[in-house]
């Protein structure tokens, strides 16, 4: 890391989020002088040309690559026209003891004056709560399922290489060229089109006009400057935001900008859960990367400077932050921008290359909160690259995550994707699969699976508040055998889902009329050729994923009603019923019993690995192929993200041990402590879900640094990995654990029965030590772990 | 029947061998090594294990229990006298939280490969395949025999990890068959070996130069000499640098591993009610281990740290 690195990491890390209200007061006012002038696309257009116009410009002492959302680095905008914060949130944004975002007090003042009385009624959020069945409003306050579109715009877009390869210029002949091409006698959808792709136009403008400003402001600085060097770079950046993104980028450093000027777009436009990705960054900058070191411009230190510094750019952009209820909850600065390495080109070949490395380089030496970057493995996919990215991974920050190119491919294809599309796809947010540049992949949120369980347990009660928010699916002490209970469970799930669906779909739909994103319509493919917006069905391919949470924590408990309650006898279901009521509360031995004496998921047991896959089944059959207004487009994720830790809160005792409000499984992973039999078993298990009929899953893995050190543990990592992958895995990634997990461990052994410590010449499972020897490994892993 | 007795089976081992693999650990040793960090290995028949720390109280043992082995004391803790015990197996059954344990299970070979087959794609990936180990697993030379022949015929790499005490034929018997044996030397100088293992080396000597040679003559089969590094017992230069120089007149040599002491067995021991002899041995400090392997390295052997 050089210096001007070590000064930018240092400012960005240590800077603290803030709230910048500049963008809500420059949308209100316009919105406030404007609305009903223009059709709804063209409105949001030059909303967004309006900002892009009058925003403050940022460019920081030493930057290279320039632009920020706001108006200084980590100051994030918000989004009235959505959701209005109000004068209260901000004082909890201000004072919570987590994820704070300072807001000025006279910014408050400001806010609650100009901002909140405009919106009031009328940001969409209110428009779509203000509608909302009664059932769906049980359902999602029971914490049965939650809300993507909620707080924030659907989003979630990854980018293909055509911005690299095509300026803004171009864009706007080709979204003339649709225009010109409308067919107004025959096509009845003329005028929707014909203002959509006005709409489009007036974007690509605005952020030329962006990128002009930046030129301008560093020609002034240029003038200003009485330091030679800094001068000289500061002239490079005028021509670099002359030329992209309103033409294709020439080299390395235009390639770098042109991406982070369209990132910023797009999130100034909306905030789209998970920001903006690059997609196959390495891939899209390889090209640019040869070029400049073949004819000498260009060298790996000066392409690693460049990488730094957008890397950094992307810490600078903290989520937005949440109103009402959830602002209270502590959540996380990340965005989620991931960055997807190696994986597969097009036409199928290995897309590693040299900037691959160099960005793996930049993750491990900046180590910061974001960007995260995941490994795309397939079988051509170089050892040596997989053991650097192994090296990385095995230091503990849980940095990078790898993926499964193969399975990622064979998911799209499932869904009626060209081959090429697919390859050209990748993974984005946590884990979700999606066709970069070409598809609109919407989040809808957390389906809670135990919970549904837990209805079912209780004929559709909520037995933490005693409301009826399910169905009545059979009173359990009724059921005979075990599919009599099973049945009622999916007569539960589909009641749930169903719910679900249908409110999404309205809320789609006001989406699409009500909040058009132009300017990321512009980026993804066929949305001008369709003059459709990405919101309204204008992508090539249009998905949307139901992320269902909890399915090691409901098979297990299914497992323990299967065995002891229908098959062996040995505990009676009102016993149960009473034990969970009362959160095993003087019922030891019995949850003992259960916790010991059940096959759990997670160990290569088929017992219970048959159990889970019939779960897995029934959530497919109750969501994949659902009709939205885009067509048959829903399809199921098993990622959970952190809501597993707020749908355990939701959740009372569940029959496998778990006691109340704790967190349920997380991802695709076991429950904690129930997988006993170490890495391979728990592959296997996972092995058993046929995982390319998701858009995703996710495998959490706990080793100890020491576990994985030397030679032989970088093998065996790569080994565990790759064999994951033969076997159809999507995702794995290692959380290589600390002292902390340690020490938890030592206070709660049930919940880490599957932790893995090296001891010395061989691992043991660390629970199974005695106190003295915890101790010592603490003590080791504390010196191992610097 | 050529049924063995098993007393652990760990998947995804690391430290026994190449690559990914599951190891089986039979039971029964020759050998009584002060620092064993298996001593329920040690005796060849099952034996009861208690895990304390997970004992909720409950008492269930007492109740299963028709022999009287367990009571309770008067201060409300759970004894169990061993002399009492038929090892039935009823209390571990009765155990709600899994706190006893009979560590000793009669498998088949069939059994035995069922379950090393679970994990074939990790051994086919990082080049792994299943361990012996125990106990002394040439101990039950039958029942090894009978594993190591299924595992040829799946082609599953194998390997023997052995104390090298036993009949000359039975390791002979072995050398036909198994991939790589780990082979232990505890200490080269025969009086202190009998000292600290209850037995003298001449047999293991003799029987690691007969299995070289039939290795040798076989041309396929490798062996790797580990040798625990025990502090004031088997660390000083002279014996290390005697292992040395018989590790390097071996022509099957695969490398050598050297690992350090560890006290880890410790608790193992007060669990099974047995003595720990090495007090407050502390492990080797790493300077040690890398002198150590030095005396190793400089008669060119390929030595490492750990398994």
């Amino acid at each position: 890391m050089n210096e001007r690195i070590e000064c930018l990491r240092k400012e960005s890390f240590e800077t603290s989020p803030s709230v910048s209200i500049e963008r809500a007061v420059l949308t209100t006012e316009f919105y406030r002088e404007n609305e009903g002038k223009y059709p709804i696309p063209v409105l949001r257009a030059k909303n967004f040309y309006n900002l892009c116009e009058k925003k403050t410009i940022y460019i920081g002492d030493r930057e290279l690559i320039v632009g920020e959302r706001g108006p200084r680095p980590k100051a994030v905008s918000t989004f009235p026209e959505l959701n209005c914060h109000t004068a209260e949130d901000f004082e909890i944004l201000n004072s919570r003891p987590m994820t704070r975002y300072t807001v000025a007090g006279e910014d408050i003042r400001t806010y609650s004056e100009k901002v909140v009385p405009f919106w009031k009624g009328r940001t969409l959020r209110d428009r779509i709560f203000s509608n909302l069945p009664q059932l769906w409003l049980d359902l999602y306050e029971g914490g049965c399922f939650t809300e993507f579109m909620e707080q924030r715009a659907p989003g979630h877009t990854a980018l293909d290489g055509t911005i690299y390869r095509t300026g803004l210029l171009e864009f706007k002949s080709r979204i003339a060229r649709a225009m010109e091409n409308l067919d107004w006698i025959n096509d009845p959808q003329a005028t929707e089109k014909n203002e959509e792709l006005q709409a489009m136009d007036i974007a690509c403008d605005a952020v030329i006009l962006f990128a002009e400003r930046h030129a301008e402001l560093a020609e002034k600085m240029a003038e200003e400057t009485t330091d030679p060097e800094r001068k000289a770079e500061l002239l490079k950046i005028v021509d670099v935001c002359r030329h992209v993104p309103a033409h294709a980028p020439r080299d390395f450093h235009e390639a770098v900008q042109t991406y982070w000027f369209t990132h910023l777009g797009t999130i100034t436009e909306l905030n789209g859960w998970d920001a903006m990705s690059p997609g196959h960054f390495d891939q899209h900058l390889a090209p640019f990367f040869e070029k400049g070191t073949r004819e000498g411009t260009l060298d790996r230190e000066k392409a690693k400077e460049l990488l730094s510094c957008f890397w950094i750019k992307v810490n600078n952009t903290p989520a937005p932050p949440k109103v009402g209820v959830t602002a209270a909850e502590s959540g996380t600065y990340n965005d989620f921008t991931q960055i997807n390495l190696g994986g597969v080109t097009e036409d199928g070949a290995d897309g590693v290359s040299e900037v691959s490395y160099l960005l793996l380089d930049v993750l491990d030496e900046l180590q910061l909160l974001q960007p995260q970057a995941s490994v795309h493995i397939s079988s051509k996919t170089p050892e040596r690259f997989l053991r650097h990215a192994c090296r990385i991974m095995r230091r503990g920050s849980g940095y990078p995550s790898a993926f499964n190119s193969e399975a990622v491919v064979m998911e799209q294809l499932g869904m009626g994707k060209r081959v090429e599309d697919a390859r050209t796809g990748g993974t984005s947010g946590c884990v979700e699969t999606g066709s970069f540049g070409k598809e609109a992949y919407i989040l809808h949120g957390y389906l809670n699976v135990p919970k549904i369980l837990e209805l079912t347990l209780n004929n559709g009660t909520d037995p933490l508040t005693g409301k009826m928010i399910g169905i009545a699916s059979g009173d359990p002490m009724e059921f005979h055998d075990f599919d009599d209970l099973y049945r009622a469970f999916e007569k539960q799930l589909i009641h749930v889902v169903n719910v679900k669906i249908r409110t999404d779909n309205y809320i789609q739909r006001m989406f699409a009329r009500h909040a058009p994103a132009p300017y990321l319509s512009v980026l993804i493919h066929d949305c001008i050729k369709n003059g459709k917006d990405y919101y309204d069905g204008g992508a090539r391919y249009n998905t949307d994923y139901i992320q269902c949470c909890g399915i090691g924590t409901v098979t297990d408990s299914l497992s323990v009603l299967k065995k002891h309650v229908f098959q062996e006898g040995s505990i009676a279901m009102e016993s149960l019923m009473e034990a969970l009521k009362e959160n095993w509360k003087g019922h030891d031995e019995l949850r003992q019993f259960i916790w010991n004496r059940t096959p759990f998921f997670g160990n290569d047991d088929e017992y219970a690995d048959s159990i889970m896959q019939r779960v897995y089944g029934s959530l497919l059959d109750a969501i994949d192929g659902k009709r939205s207004p885009k067509g048959p487009t829903y399809h199921v994720n098993m990622l959970s993200t952190t809501c597993h830790i707020y749908f355990g809160k939701k959740l009372g005792a569940t029959p496998n041990g778990r006691f109340a409000h704790v967190p349920e499984s997380d991802g695709t992973s076991p429950s904690h402590g129930a997988d006993r039999r170490g890495p391979t078993a728990v592959v296997k298990s996972l092995s058993k879900m046929n995982q390319v009929k998701s858009g995703g899953t996710l495998l959490n893995q706990r080793f100890l640094p020491s576990v994985l050190d030397g030679d032989g543990g970088l093998e065996k990592m790569a080994g565990l990995i790759r064999t994951y992958f033969n076997l159809g895995g999507h995702h794995i990634q290692f959380n290589v654990v600390d002292t902390e997990t340690l020490r938890k461990a030592q206070k709660n052994p049930d919940e880490y029965r599957g932790l893995l410590v090296r001891v010395a010449g061989y691992s043991d499972y660390f629970v199974d030590l005695d106190d003295h020897h915890q101790e010592e490994i603490i003590a080791r892993t504390a010196q191992e772990s610097f | 029947m050529n049924n063995g007795i098993i007393f652990d089976i760990k998947r995804y081992s690391i430290h026994d061998g190449p690559g990914i693999r599951t190891t089986f650990f039979l039971k029964g040793c020759p050998l009584s090594c002060w620092w064993c960090h298996n001593p329920e290995g040690m005796s060849s028949q099952p034996i009861l294990v208690r895990h304390s720390n997970r004992c909720i109280g409950c008492g269930r043992c007492i109740e299963s229990c028709s022999t009287g082995a367990w009571s309770r004391s008067t201060e409300g803790r759970l004894s169990y006298d061993r002399r009492k015990c038929t090892l039935c197996g009823k209390c571990a059954d009765a155990c709600p939280s899994a706190a006893i344990e009979i560590a000793g299970k009669e498998m088949s070979p069939g059994d035995v490969f069922l379950e090393a087959k679970k994990d074939i794609p990790f051994y086919d990936q990082s080049g792994g395949g299943v361990t012996f180990s125990g106990g002394e697993p040439l101990l039950q030379i039958r029942f090894l025999l009978a594993c190591l022949h299924k595992m040829q015929e799946e082609e599953i790499h194998t390997a023997v990890d052995t104390s090298g005490y036993c009949e000359e034929s039975t390791i002979l018997d072995a050398a036909k068959i198994a991939d790589l044996f780990l082979f232990d030397i505890k200490h080269i100088d025969p009086k202190k070996h009998e000292y600290y293992t209850g037995v003298s080396n001449h047999i293991i000597l003799s029987n690691l130069k007969k299995l070289d040679e039939t290795l040798a003559r076989r041309g396929r089969g490798r062996i790797n000499i580990r040798m625990p590094l025990i502090p004031g017992i088997n660390d000083d230069s002279e014996n290390l640098e005697a292992v040395a120089k018989l590790s390097a007149s071996l022509k099957t040599l695969s490398g050598v591993n050297i690992l350090p002491y560890h006290s880890t067995g410790e608790g193992k021991y007060r669990n099974l009610g047995m003595e720990y002899k090495m007090g407050n041995v502390l492990p080797p400090q790493d300077k040690k281990i890398a002198e150590a392997l030095d005396i190793f390295r400089s008669q060119n052997i390929e030595a490492a740290k750990g398994g």
